[in-house]
């Protein structure tokens, strides 16, 4: 399989989620959308991992590094989900374009 | 064009599909569960690499936690379950940008990578056990750490404070220990009812 097949689609995913990010109003959609972005970084450090270990990388850097992202992005879900929570009991919405408070 | 990449070329065009299905339906509930398959997707490519050990957590964390996670976010907030309009006024600048973003990271990645083969080798679970209990360990435990940290704070987040939100219905010891006592007068009670905020969608 050549590199780029997984890249491309990392950087698809990538691409698809800074969309959802900019787009979007509800503030969970926007959570999914910053999911897909993780999760295409995840697809490109385990990519460039396998490179990195067929030129003698004993310590699976690529692996690793792409396990503490699923395992902060898991973190970030959880946070994320309460401030939005607690944005929608305070405000009564969850449209992130009502949320600018400190926009004046 | 062997097996693999046949099925890295199908994996590829199911999770792009879906991902972009993600993000242009006008249902959140719908919205979610193309999610669901669009990480699915990733956990194959993660197979086709060979990182099986990461492609089932991949299927555990994200497909079984995180989406139900997402679906309960989408039930507490109440978002609207029908189809509705969720995009906001840029949408046509934010897809121009996107997809001047791709064009430049596909030609990037096509002239840096676009001859390289990948050495495919699948890594055992036990190879990446024991690196992670040995090489990683230290920063294992701080991950440790700070999922129970990020456990921590969502609830402190999402706790309902006293005062704030509808009033429990039994509270006399909260009673005995307020200053004024004016819970019972429902229209002053903040959170029953928020008439002020007009809610749009």
């Amino acid at each position: 399989m050549q590199a780029a097949f997984p890249l491309v689609f990392a950087a698809l995913l990538f691409c698809v989620g800074v969309f959802g990010v900019l787009s979007r109003r509800n503030a969970v959609l926007v959570l999914m959308s910053v999911e897909l972005m993780l999760a295409a970084v995840t697809i490109n450090l385990v990519t460039f991992g396998l490179l990195a270990a067929d030129r003698g990388d004993v310590v699976l850097t690529g692996q690793i590094f792409a396990l503490f992202v699923l395992a902060i992005g898991a973190a970030e879900v959880g946070v994320g989900l309460a401030i939005i929570l607690l944005l929608y009991r305070n405000r009564a919405t969850v449209n992130i374009d009502d949320a600018d408070l400190m926009k004046y | 064009m062997t097996v693999i990449d046949v099925v890295m070329l199908a994996v590829a065009v199911l999770g792009g599909a879906s991902a972009i299905l993600v993000v242009v339906s006008r249902n959140v509930v719908h919205a979610a569960l193309y999610l669901v398959v669009a990480l699915i997707s990733v956990a194959g490519t993660f197979l086709l690499l060979g990182a099986e050990f990461l492609a089932w957590t991949q299927v555990l964390v994200y497909v079984g936690a995180v989406i139900v996670l997402i679906l309960f976010g989408l039930m507490l907030t109440r978002a609207p379950l029908g189809p509705m309009p969720q995009d906001n006024d840029h949408t046509r600048l934010a897809a121009a940008l996107s997809v001047a973003l791709f064009g430049f990271l596909a030609v990037l990645i096509m002239q840096a990578f676009g001859d390289t083969a990948l050495p495919l080798s699948v890594t055992p679970t036990a190879a990446i056990g024991e690196i992670l209990y040995v090489h990683w360990a230290f920063p294992f435990m701080v991950l440790g750490f700070f999922l129970t940290v990020a456990l921590v704070g969502a609830i402190v987040l999402a706790r309902r404070e006293e005062g704030e939100g509808p009033e429990p219905l039994f509270d006399a010891e909260l009673d005995s220990e307020r200053p004024t006592p004016a819970p019972t007068d429902v229209s002053t009670t903040p959170g029953v009812t928020r008439p002020s905020q007009e809610i749009r969608t």
